[in-house]
């Protein structure tokens, strides 16, 4: 065992020290003056953070690597699998759909794990100690988040689309740029909406349970509610608006045309600032 | 400086933090000793803002934490060694917090430096072991160069070396004027790093003294004396105008040091001597007598509130009243 080898005087070194022990009183003078420049703290430099953040931890690349293998590459196969004549009025960013269906899950996962992970792993409250302005925190997550998302998306189904285009393309096709944005709008938001649930419950398995039961449960429910003359109407309302649906309205894979999906859409952008407001709120109240 | 007033933080019903009040100089060390359990890590999250307090105030030169306007600037904390994204390199997790409070990026090179992190910048912090953690969480509270640090338990699990270098950090910080809150449940440990203490037990105050006069308050030094002459000795110390006390069926105390003089008056009187020892009461032992009174209290009075900013250093302790006090002084 250690013992104290000398007491510790109890005036430490003064050397080149202002005389700041002469004044204990709540005098605020600046004991130690750093030569770093004091900047005053914005969303900007909440931005920059969190891009970083973003872009260097693996979850991100396998997510978003996972998401485009999916989408373009199922996407190529089905483009193969058509001819000229599938895509008579329909837009050529269809294939796009059936990986897509599957993909949305990928950015579900990364939405959650933007926020959880940090919970998870405990350097949410690094986070908070350099930035105390939790909304600021929040904000810049949601913003970088949703920009890569949109990004990623947009691009993968653009790229189904210029591909299909390419190979059954008679010069009067649809016009298909509206399915490109709505269609990654759609499975952003819905990334989105998984960010705003895992702050509510900092927890990744948990919160990506809960986004794959809101996905899931109302495309299937559905075939036991209509067996039910009183739960009928719900049942329609779920297989109308369900998220699997949505996407196939908006590529135009039940009317025919590609411009349907806008209710679903509102709704989907409804339900996710709602779930954005209650982030917000409960960041606020609760301990780190 | 960091001045808190009547800090109180309750989990339901337990109190983890009980009306705290006391304020952290700058250009000192100050000591945060407490057992475990004690409050310390909840106290210090209130401070920075993590924790929402039940009741009281903490103020950093004056202005609430989250109305900061460049945090990092002010406080570097380290809370927990282990609260990085273990998947992030030691350089990225160094460059988002810098990136925060617009610190230049060549200062996270200055950093990793500072704490000899430079040939592994760029691997993954889960690969650390706890000192390389630590040390990377300290690079964290350095990014801003801030005038006020604070540390939880910085030593807990680091091997000698880790800990003498975190130590003399410590020291070589506060020297510079900075502002140290360095918190720990060993006495020993604060004795060779703080210049200042504040003891709490169970979420209150027990002490708020310099580190000075807590050491010459609780390190009574005495002589041990064991002889089977015992009334022959006791006389003739008496009559040599030394105060002795009984402290046991064969043991005397003396206090003071003075070994050589009862040696000399033994042999004088031809007294056969078994034991002539000089003692120091540890300040370990001072800290936990300090604590234990703390704890004994609850136990005793029923949850009778203690007066605000409790007694300094050795407080007089309520007598350890019959059991049964308690409740009496509960009903009436
Ligand atoms: N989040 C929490 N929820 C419930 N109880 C807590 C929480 N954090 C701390 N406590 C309790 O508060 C008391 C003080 O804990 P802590 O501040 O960690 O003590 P110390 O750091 O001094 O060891 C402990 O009894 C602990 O169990
Ligand atoms: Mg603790």
């Amino acid at each position: 065992m250690s013992t104290p080898q000398q007491p510790p005087t109890q005036t430490p070194v003064p050397q080149a020290v202002p005389d700041w022990q002469a004044a204990p009183g709540p005098s605020y003078t600046a004991a130690y003056t750093s030569p770093i420049p004091v900047t005053r703290t914005h969303l900007g430099h909440a931005l920059a953070s969190e891009w970083t953040k973003i872009k260097s931890v693996r979850s991100t690349i396998w997510t978003l690597g996972v998401f485009l293998v999916l989408v373009v590459g199922i996407g190529l196969l089905v483009a193969a699998q058509t001819t000229n004549e599938d895509f008579g009025n329909v837009p050529y960013t269809i294939p796009a759909f059936f990986g897509l269906v599957l993909g949305q899950i990928c950015l579900i996962t990364l939405g959650v794990l933007v926020i959880s992970s940090e919970y998870g792993t405990g350097m949410i409250r690094t986070t908070f100690t350099a930035s105390p302005q939790r909304h600021r925190v929040l904000a810049a997550k949601l913003i970088i988040f949703f920009a890569v998302a949109f990004v990623v998306s947009a691009f993968a189904i653009g790229f189904v689309g210029l591909v299909t285009e390419s190979m059954h393309g008679s010069g009067e096709g649809t016009a298909w740029g509206g399915s490109v944005v709505k269609g990654a709008l759609y499975v952003s938001l819905l990334g989105v909406l998984a960010l705003a649930v895992g702050s509510m419950l900092r927890h990744s398995a948990g919160a990506i349970t809960a986004m794959l039961g809101l996905v899931l449960v109302p495309a299937i429910l559905p075939a036991f509610l209509l067996m039910s003359e009183s739960l009928r109407t719900i049942g329609e309302k779920m297989l109308d608006y369900n998220a699997p649906n949505a996407l196939a309205k908006i590529f135009g894979l039940d009317e025919g045309n590609g411009s349907g999906g806008g209710a679903q859409l509102g709704l989907l952008a409804g339900v996710t600032a709602a779930a954005i407001a209650g982030a917000f709120v409960l960041l606020d109240r609760r301990d780190v | 400086m960091i001045e808190l007033e009547g800090l109180t933080k309750r989990y339901g019903e337990k109190v983890a933090v009980n009306h705290l009040t006391f304020s952290v100089r700058p250009g000192i060390v100050t000591g945060f000793l407490g057992p475990n359990g004690a409050g310390k890590s909840t106290t210090m999250r209130m401070m920075l803002g993590l924790d929402r307090p039940t009741a009281g105030d903490v103020r950093i030169d004056g202005q609430h934490y989250d109305r900061l306007k460049d945090p990092l600037k002010y406080i570097g904390a380290l809370l927990d060694a282990k609260a990085m994204h273990g998947g992030r390199s030691a350089f990225n997790h160094l460059l988002c917090l810098a990136q925060s409070n617009g610190i230049p990026s060549s200062r996270v090179h200055e950093v990793l430096d500072t704490v000899g992190l430079t040939s592994v910048a760029k691997k993954k912090a889960k690969g650390f072991s706890l000192g390389m953690g630590q040390r990377l969480g300290i690079a964290g509270a350095l990014l801003g160069d801030p005038r006020i640090l604070m540390f939880d338990e910085p030593v807990n699990g680091l091997d000698p070396e880790g800990i003498h270098w975190i130590r003399n950090l410590m020291k070589a910080l506060a020297a510079e004027g900075r502002t140290v809150f360095v918190s720990s449940h060993l006495m020993s440990e604060m004795a060779l790093t703080a210049d200042h203490l504040v003891v709490i037990g169970q979420g209150r105050l027990l002490a708020d003294t310099s580190m000075a006069d807590f050491i010459e308050q609780n390190s009574r030094s005495y002589v041990r004396i064991r002889s089977p002459q015992r009334e022959r000795l006791l006389d003739v110390l008496h009559s040599a105008g030394i105060t002795v006390v009984q402290a046991g069926a064969e043991t005397l105390e003396v206090d003071g040091g003075k070994a050589e003089r009862i040696g000399e008056l033994a042999a004088q009187h031809h007294l056969v001597l078994h034991e002539l020892s000089p003692q120091q009461a540890s300040l370990e032992e001072a800290f936990m007598q300090l604590t234990a009174e703390s704890v004994e209290y609850h136990a005793h009075s029923g949850g009778a509130p203690s007066p605000a900013g409790a007694p300094a250093a050795p407080s007089p302790a309520p007598a350890p009243g019959q059991w049964g006090d308690g409740w009496k002084e509960g009903r009436s």
